[in-house]
């Protein structure tokens, strides 16, 4: 069989002043959308990635209610209303946080070079913290999936902390015991409220809180699709966490 | 009757020593070298513990520099050191004791003593460590969990400990058979307890840098290295305090051990090279965390610390020593346990050095992290090393220099009876 043959001294040159700058923004941004992978920010994004088994393995949903957040990473503008109303609902001291938001700054992007990406515990399927403890002064509870903490049972040797991927966790000096998000379990869901108090405060719509495993909710809709782009942080840590990101 | 009466008499006559007097008559009339060394020793052991209570006191996150992005300091490290010379210590005691080796022998008894010595040390700067160490007391029994690497540790440990001190009890009561069994308990819990610490690092998913299985492996290996050196070192220091020449067994056993040490380096110089070479392959963590160390802020203490005074120097050392010169040995062996210590350090501390979010590309994380000890935990350490001075110094009177007879190639019963009949003749003398 013959190979065609190209004469490469023919073809037209694509440079740099022969594409349109709508052009190339088109071509950036279909980019983005199709791979999701943000200016090296290693951030496995693919197509509603819980259905591969970062949320749920086979079992579909190991918990009822199976809390989760999504963020709207583009929402966020930094005014860490989240961050106080947590501080205050969870008597987080000065020193400490549960929740925080970090900034990426893009020098090199087109139009929009800063984004603000909250985090929190993303109280894992499969938690490093909880298997490290050697008291079970954390566990992940058999209810709701959220992990929690027994202050009383922590000796303090930080295991926890050195093993979560998140950063999620910090020694707390008034509790004597390590403190995390615990999606505001203790503070407002056992007393009946539906939200945790950095959703609710949040003016931009960032936090999106609910059940997971409720096809009714929310959130599960805006999981559940093709169209949207869903990641989670540090996939490769195997934790499998439930605090899903997307952008829209 | 008759003979009781002159047994009584013989009795007033020349007053039978008391297990104190034995004791006092040991620590008594020593040199004035011995004394320094021993007040420097426990002066700076006690200055540790002071200054740990102090950190209890006005709050670990006051005195000390962890922080929450890297939890584990100096005094992880240190322990870490302590427990692995422990280990190390106990299984160079087992080829003698466990599993009769007789070229091993003369030193295996002092090495049974100090592997609980390096443990009580380690057991010394882990509870400064830990925040509550009292609720571990409770809730490691009646709450275990038994998926934690860190549970199996301390109860390993612990079990490992109370073998270690039964063996050496045995020993002194000259009960070689029982003895070896409670050592063989000592080597299979000791081991296993190993492993586990190893683990600790090893199965946390979050840190690539230690993540595998790597490190329990590593951990064994590394055990036995520090294990040869530091009873190579304590003997020859335990000679020298003791001003005695090192006899034709101890001099065997010495050559044998330096000959495991050897190969103990050369094993941890080839952990050490493929840990470094898979080490560019692979998640970018750990590729960080692997060039701070190669060629960053870490790379004096990795390549001048661990490879040069901890492997490299003691390595042409020892084999120049032909197991036979004992000063080179000496060298060597010191050089080493200073080197070891910063293995240990570096191995903790540059775990953590890279932040969780470093591979977000977010502002907060954009540098790698920074620790470094404070004057609180470097106190603290130091108290670990005199404890583990004092106790080798007093250890080497009290149980008169872990003298062991020829005639069985074990231990002689220095039990308290037979110490007393020994003590007497000098007495009379």
């Amino acid at each position: 069989m013959m190979q065609k043959k190209f004469d490469f001294d023919k073809l037209e040159i694509e440079l740099p002043d022969s594409i349109s700058k709508i052009e190339r923004r088109k071509f950036l941004k279909m980019g983005f959308a199709i791979t999701g992978l943000l200016l090296g920010g290693k951030i496995l994004s693919l197509t509603s990635v819980v259905d591969k088994g970062y949320a749920f393995q086979k079992e579909k949903y190991p918990y009822k209610p199976h809390y989760s957040m999504l963020i709207y990473q583009n929402r966020c503008i930094d005014c860490e209303l989240c961050m106080e109303a947590c501080s205050k609902t969870n008597q987080v001291p000065s020193y400490g946080y549960r929740t925080t938001i970090l900034q990426r700054k893009m020098p090199q992007a087109i139009d929009q070079q800063i984004e603000f990406i909250p985090v929190l515990c993303n109280q894992c399927n499969r938690p490093p913290c909880v298997t490290g403890c050697p008291t079970r002064a954390t566990y992940k509870d058999k209810r709701n999936g959220i992990v929690m903490m027994i202050n009383k049972k922590c000796i303090g040797c930080k295991t926890c902390m050195t093993a979560c991927p998140y950063n999620a966790r910090y020694y707390n000096e008034e509790k004597h015991a390590v403190d995390k998000c615990d999606f505001c379990y203790g503070s407002r869901l056992s007393k009946g409220l539906t939200t945790t108090a950095c959703a609710e405060v949040c003016p931009a719509g960032v936090r999106i809180f609910g059940d997971l495993s409720d096809p009714n909710s929310e959130i599960f809709r805006m999981v559940h699709q093709l169209e949207r782009t869903i990641w989670v942080l540090r996939p490769e840590s195997g934790a499998a966490p439930n605090v899903f990101y997307t952008r829209g | 009757m008759a003979e009781n009466l002159t047994k009584t008499e013989a009795a007033t006559e020349v007053a039978v020593p008391t297990r104190w007097d034995i004791l006092v008559n040991r620590l008594t009339g020593l040199s004035k070298t011995y004394y320094l060394l021993l007040g420097l020793c426990s002066f700076i052991a006690m200055i540790g513990i002071a200054a740990g209570l102090h950190a209890m006191y006005i709050g670990y996150n006051h005195a000390y520099n962890v922080s929450r992005e890297i939890p584990w300091g100096i005094l992880i490290s240190t322990y870490v050191f302590f427990v692995v010379t422990s280990t190390g210590l106990c299984l160079v005691s087992s080829i003698g004791h466990v599993f009769g080796v007789k070229d091993f022998m003369p030193i295996a008894k002092r090495a049974v003593f100090l592997s609980i010595v390096t443990i009580v040390a380690g057991f010394t700067v882990i509870f400064f460590e830990i925040e509550n160490p009292f609720r571990m007391a409770i809730y490691n029994i009646i709450s275990p969990n038994f998926y934690s690497n860190i549970w199996w540790m301390g109860t390993l440990y612990g079990a490992y400990l109370f073998f270690m001190i039964l063996e050496f009890i045995l020993l002194q009561i000259e009960k070689h058979k029982l003895a070896s069994y409670a050592g063989f308990m000592g080597v299979v819990s000791g081991i296993a307890a190993h492993s586990n610490l190893g683990a600790v690092f090893g199965m946390l998913h979050g840190r690539e840098f230690w993540y595998g299985p790597y490190m329990p492996i590593y951990f064994i290996a590394s055990a036995m290295m520090s294990g040869c050196a530091t009873i190579l070192f304590f003997t020859y220091m335990a000679h020298k305090i003791n001003n005695e020449h090192i006899d034709k067994m101890v001099a065997k056993a010495l050559e044998v051990t330096t000959r495991v040490g050897i190969l103990t380096i050369c094993i941890i110089m080839f952990f050490t090279i493929w840990k470094v070479l898979t080490g560019f392959v692979g998640a970018e963590g750990k590729r960080e965390a692997l060039m701070v160390l190669l060629a960053g802020k870490y790379s004096f203490n990795f390549w001048f610390l661990e490879v040069g005074i901890g492997m490299l120097i003691p390595l042409i050392l020892y084999i120049l020593s032909k197991g036979k010169n004992m000063k080179l040995i000496f060298i060597g062996s010191a050089l080493m346990i200073f080197g070891i210590f910063f293995m240990r350090y570096d191995l903790v501390v540059v775990g953590q050095i890279v932040p969780v979010y470093y591979e977000l590309g977010v502002a907060e994380y954009e540098t790698l992290l920074s620790y470094s000890p404070s004057i609180h935990e470097i106190l603290v350490v130091l108290g670990g090393l005199g404890i583990v001075a004092t106790t080798f110094l007093l250890g080497e009177k009290i149980f008169n220099a872990h003298r062991v007879e020829e005639h069985e190639h074990v231990p002689v019963s220095i039990s308290f009876e037979t110490m007393g009949m020994a003590d007497t003749k000098i007495l009379k003398e």
